[in-house]
């Protein structure tokens, strides 16, 4: 389950539980892991980062992580670089929806129409970003 | 008379990424929030006590806090406790399913029937334990 190999990226999301913009930065991830770069990315839990996990603390300082935040706090790429992991992009899910003013995801739990589109479109930029990581 | 802040707890789940278990701490502490217990709950997300600042890390000096952990890594507990203050109860997915650990034997990302009825049960546990809290306090 866990990236060991060079030339993987580590997608992070931030999985925020208070607003619908976390549950879009964990859809999108799942969708750029499981779907759109399949094989050349994984994710893990940011909580292991937190409590401090030996084994995940290698994980993202030995391979190239992308942060998914859904909020301007950025609890994501802040925790990775707290951690000393190699940050390598990050992204918000607020400035994606300022790009689409007219999706307004609402729900948290399990996410709406609009969450699903705003995570589709979030995770086609993290795709792209995966590609040019991995050229380098 | 002094308006008192309202009595709430404060529930604080791993919503860990990489295996199912984190996906049903996530859902099953969001059914406490919105259906289960809305009035006498509130949460926090668990990377803020790090990237926050001395409010979100004074989060379990103003309610008391349940923590909710998908496997036994116990990165909800061990980041409260260590960032935030002893959480009055733990609850642990894994210990009602008495799987050995948290593996990605399925995606996290949607859960089926079987996993969203246990997060239902999880939930019914998170009330139990809200309500455990409440009373000790009045």
């Amino acid at each position: 389950m866990k990236a060991t190999k060079q030339k993987r990226a580590v997608v992070i999301p931030c999985s925020g539980i208070g607003k619908a913009l976390g549950s879009v930065s964990r859809e999108a991830t799942y969708e750029v892991v499981e779907n759109l770069r399949k094989g050349v990315t994984d994710t893990t839990c940011l909580a292991l980062i937190v409590s401090g996990d030996e084994e995940t603390l290698q994980l993202v300082k030995n391979n190239r992580c992308i942060a998914v935040d859904g909020c301007p706090l950025q609890c994501a790429a802040k925790n990775v670089k707290l951690a000393g992991g190699d940050l390598a992009a990050s992204f918000r899910v607020v400035d994606t929806l300022r790009e689409n003013r007219h999706l307004k995801p609402k729900s948290v739990t399990f996410l709406d129409h609009d969450g699903q589109e705003l995570a589709n479109l979030l995770a086609e930029q993290v795709a792209e970003k995966v590609d040019e990581l991995l050229r380098k | 008379m002094v308006d008192l802040p309202e009595k709430k707890v404060g529930v604080i789940s791993c919503s860990g990424e990489g295996c199912v278990e984190g996906t049903i701490s996530r859902v099953a502490t969001r059914l406490v929030l919105e259906k289960v217990r809305p009035e006498e709950t509130v949460t926090i997300c668990l990377p803020l006590f790090l990237a926050g600042g001395g409010e979100e890390r004074a989060f379990a000096k103003y309610y008391p806090t349940i923590t909710v952990d998908g496997c036994d890594k116990l990165c909800a507990k061990v980041g409260t406790e260590r960032y935030s203050g002893k959480p009055a109860g733990s609850i642990v997915v894994t210990d009602l399913t008495k799987s050995p650990g948290c593996f990605r034997v399925r995606s996290p990302r949607k859960l089926d029937s079987k996993s969203l009825a246990l997060a239902e049960k999880v939930a019914e546990r998170i009330a139990l334990e809200v309500d455990e809290v409440l009373e000790h306090r009045r």
